[in-house]
């Protein structure tokens, strides 16, 4: 075991109101690919931010090499020796691939810059790095993958001691993946520490030595990957324990989806983000794609609501097949999407409830035919009575709602087109305990009484093993496997992530 | 050829031979049409009467690379013209000390603005635009009335004539061919020219690279405010007077210029010889017009609108092109 080249112990970090990182610890080795996991928020990346000087930390002590650091900007903690490389290529795509690794500290002649020395050892860095192109073109011409190469040139050259890679496999393919780790484990020989964090649990298994586990800001702790199986990765990054799950309340309530198929999708996928998703959808189903985040759920959405278009396979809605070139598309298909984000994606905060429960009828009728007022008024408050939205009147400007209001004027936006398939992507994240349960419950009612299909995607497995009546499992941006009724139950999705390794 | 005529395209010179190549035409077109066209001198005029066009084209461009703007300079030259001829007709300022004055004016006065806009993280567009109303303003407290410049040395230095064998040129378009001398090396080889480059292309990248971008932003307007002092010494050596509307719309002439020579707005992108270019299109189709003889001046201005307009469009092609290019090379090298 090489030496330890970063401590971190007793790390704090608190932000307004949330204890973002509460007594962390953390190790890094001279030659050892340490990851970092945990779901989202779980403080992987606040631990990142502060020790690449993003953040200030709010106690306990970082050490390098045995000497204490306090980095408070990015520059700092390069020039201790740590550099990061995040997932959207922080570099400059006007200039030349050169220039992007050298700019700040190029080499200069006579106090001018020497422009032949620069590309001549840009070349020769990236020549170690297997990477041979032509540095004096714009950064621009390359793909993600090689300006990722580049920016690892550019640490490099920094001559860091620690390189942090946050997601750098996101936007990459199997083949530039591999590419990539070949790179990653000759710095390791080399004697580099690195962080790698990603959502890829084979890819974390294939390169990793050691794996830190943070769950709710808190160390669960540190592994080696050797004697870490994966389904006991999966249950301390969610908490459970996993002889100890047990699903408590299974299939009571849950709706009786008919036989008649509402879309059915053959082998679908998307260059880059979705491999090949098989699915049947019946009317009165709530189905549930499950997962870890980054495993292609939401992506497998926006494929049925035609927000990319498929590279592969075919969709097809009531047996008839379709080309679903846009969102416009799946939206006279009577299919309605809730996006994961309600804040960007989704609420228009300076308008009213009832303007924001109008705009997807309007979308979908077009600019030009008015709605007017009073049936406006009058879908406005079925919807408010029907999904219980507490507002003080229907005029009420919807950023003075609740999250889980406003989640709920979302949601009632699309039940205004009168969908048959209703899409909602992690529509309980960020809302309380009490209006999550009313979601979920919708969900069902709609599926159980109105005989619409629901596609539930959610990040928690009890919620899912509530209410979803099939489960379609993914990894990797694949789908791994189906559950259906008795099937359906936390141990088994956690199974079906981890690959069946328990 | 198709893979050469590509890579052309999406080579960052690809705007400024266009640019060349249609100034080459409008001359060869002149010179066909009008045999005056042929003199040397005819040339040579075009850097006199656009002397002070680009030095402020020069100073814009600094801020457009950054991907900021500065309406001020048409008005910053007003007042340094303004405050030129006061000092030296109605005081005994040395014609030295009063250039270094107002130079240092417009330094001061350029660097103010790159501090606020900088410091608050304002629009450069709407503190220029204040800072151009407040010039202009002041230019008209000084003087309503143009003030004349009768100091002898300054006109001296006005109509002196340096000789170039072929013919003669201005100390105003030494100055400004000086200006772009500096320009275009400080840009290409400098730590400070390719900062602003890096800004241009991508600023929070450009600041976790551990550049240093505060610094360099006021730089940038602070070199503004300096070229657009130093055009309106260019400009007060052509016409000898102080007035309160000199140098009215110039701001959107460099910047049309600065467009056309391959400058993209959005920053990051730009070729100082390319302004030069962009600045004489404008001086030929002018003169263009003064040979005919009968045609309105305004002519320049609805030709170079259409030009700027051309221009526009190709840049947006270039971009399009070059992102399927890139997507293309980035196939490529998945399929090795």
């Amino acid at each position: 075991m090489g030496k330890v080249l970063l401590e971190m112990r007793q790390i704090d970090k608190v932000f307004p109101g949330v204890r973002a990182l509460s007594k962390v610890d953390f190790t890094l080795r001279e030659g050892e690919i340490h990851s970092l996991m945990g779901e989202n928020g779980a403080g992987k990346s606040t631990l990142v931010k502060v020790l690449t000087g993003v953040y200030p930390r709010d106690g306990g002590t970082v050490t390098m090499e045995g000497k204490e650091i306090f980095p408070r900007t990015p520059k700092e903690a390069q020039e201790c020796g740590i550099s990061t490389v995040y997932q959207e290529v922080n570099l400059c795509a006007n200039l030349t691939v050169a220039e992007n690794i050298f700019i700040g500290r190029e080499p200069r002649k006579y106090g001018f810059i020497d422009w032949k020395t620069i590309n001549h050892r840009a070349a020769e860095l990236l020549h170690t790095l297997n990477v041979d192109i032509d540095v004096t073109k714009t950064l621009d011409h390359y793909s993600v993958a090689i300006q990722q190469m580049i920016a690892i040139a550019r640490s490099i050259d920094v001559s860091a001691k620690i390189l942090i890679l946050d997601e750098p496999t996101s936007s990459l393919d199997e083949e530039e993946t591999q590419r990539l780790f070949k790179i990653v484990r000759k710095l390791k020989d080399q004697g580099m520490g690195i962080i790698f964090i990603s959502h890829f649990l084979e890819q974390i298994y294939d390169l990793c030595d050691r794996i830190t586990i943070l769950r709710n800001g808190e160390l669960v702790g540190a592994y080696d990957v050797a004697t870490l199986p994966k389904l006991d990765l999966i249950a301390k990054m969610v908490g459970k324990d996993v002889s100890a799950v047990r699903d408590m309340e299974v299939a009571a309530e849950k709706s009786q989806p008919s036989d008649e198929v509402f879309l059915s999708a053959e082998h679908i996928g998307a260059t880059g983000q979705i491999f090949d998703v098989d699915l049947k959808i019946h009317k009165g189903e709530v189905l549930g794609f499950a997962g870890l985040l980054g495993s292609g759920r939401t992506e497998t959405a926006e494929l049925l609501f035609g927000v990319h278009p498929i590279s592969q396979g075919e969709i097809k809605i009531n047996g008839k097949k379709l080309d679903l070139k846009d969102p416009m598309t799946a939206m006279e298909q009577k299919i309605a999407f809730c996006p994961e984000d309600r804040k960007v994606a989704g609420i228009i905060g300076d308008l009213s409830v009832r303007e924001n429960i109008i705009l997807a009828m309007q979308a979908k009728d077009g600019i030009l035919k008015h709605i007017p007022y009073k049936e406006q008024v009058k879908i406005a408050d079925d919807c408010i009575k029907l999904l219980s939205i507490k507002v003080s009147s229907r005029e009420q400007l919807i950023k003075n709602l609740s999250g889980g209001n406003q989640q709920k004027v979302i949601i009632a936006r699309w039940l205004a087109t009168q969908p048959e398939l209703l899409i909602l992507d992690e529509p309980t994240r960020g809302i309380d305990v009490g209006t999550k349960t009313e979601i979920q419950k919708m969900a069902v009612a709609l599926a159980k009484k109105r005989g619409m299909s629901v596609i539930f995607i959610s990040s928690e497995m009890d919620e899912m093993v509530r209410t979803c009546t099939k489960l379609i499992v993914m990894r990797d941006r694949r789908k791994v496997a189906e559950l259906e009724n008795d099937e359906i139950s936390s141990e088994n999705v956690m199974k079906a992530i981890a690959g069946g390794a328990a | 050829m198709k893979h050469y005529l590509n890579q052309l395209v999406a080579s960052q010179y690809f705007s400024f031979v266009v640019t060349v190549l249609l100034f080459v035409i409008l001359y060869a077109a002149g010179i066909m049409t009008y045999k005056g066209f042929m003199r040397p001198q005819v040339f040579l005029n075009l850097f006199i009467d656009n002397a002070a066009l680009i030095i402020v084209t020069v100073g814009i461009t600094f801020t457009l690379l950054i991907g900021g703007i500065d309406l001020s300079v048409g008005a910053v030259l007003a007042l340094c013209c303004m405050v030129l001829a006061y000092l030296l007709e109605f005081t005994t300022v040395p014609v030295g000390l009063a250039i270094l004055i107002i130079l240092l004016m417009g330094i001061g006065f350029g660097a103010l603005q790159g501090y606020i806009i900088t410091k608050f993280d304002l629009q450069p567009f709407i503190i220029t635009l204040a800072g151009m109303f407040f010039c202009r303003g002041l230019t008209a407290v000084i003087s309503r009335d143009t003030i004349s410049i009768t100091n002898p040395f300054y006109v001296e230095l006005a109509s002196t004539r340096i000789q170039l064998g072929v013919g003669f040129i201005s100390v105003g378009a030494v100055i400004a061919l000086l200006t772009l001398l500096i320009a275009a090396i400080v840009l290409g080889y400098t730590k400070f020219g390719r900062t602003v480059f890096a800004i241009g292309g991508n600023e929070s990248s450009a600041s976790l690279m551990g550049l240093p971008v505060f610094r360099t932003k006021v730089m940038v307007y602070t070199i503004s405010g300096f070229c657009s002092a130093l055009a309106g010494v260019a400009y007060s050596l052509i016409m000898l007077t102080g007035y309160n509307l000199h140098g009215l719309g110039m701001e959107m002439d460099a910047i049309a210029s600065s467009v056309i020579g391959g400058t993209l707005l959005t920053g990051g992108v730009g070729f100082i010889p390319g302004t030069l270019f962009g600045v004489l299109i404008q001086g030929v189709i002018l003169t263009f017009i003064t040979f005919q003889g009968t045609l309105s001046a305004w002519w320049t201005k609805i030709v170079v609108g259409a030009l700027l307009c051309v221009f526009i469009v190709m840049q947006a092609f270039i971009t399009e092109h070059k992102s399927k290019l890139s997507s293309k090379s980035s196939m490529e090298s998945a399929s090795k």
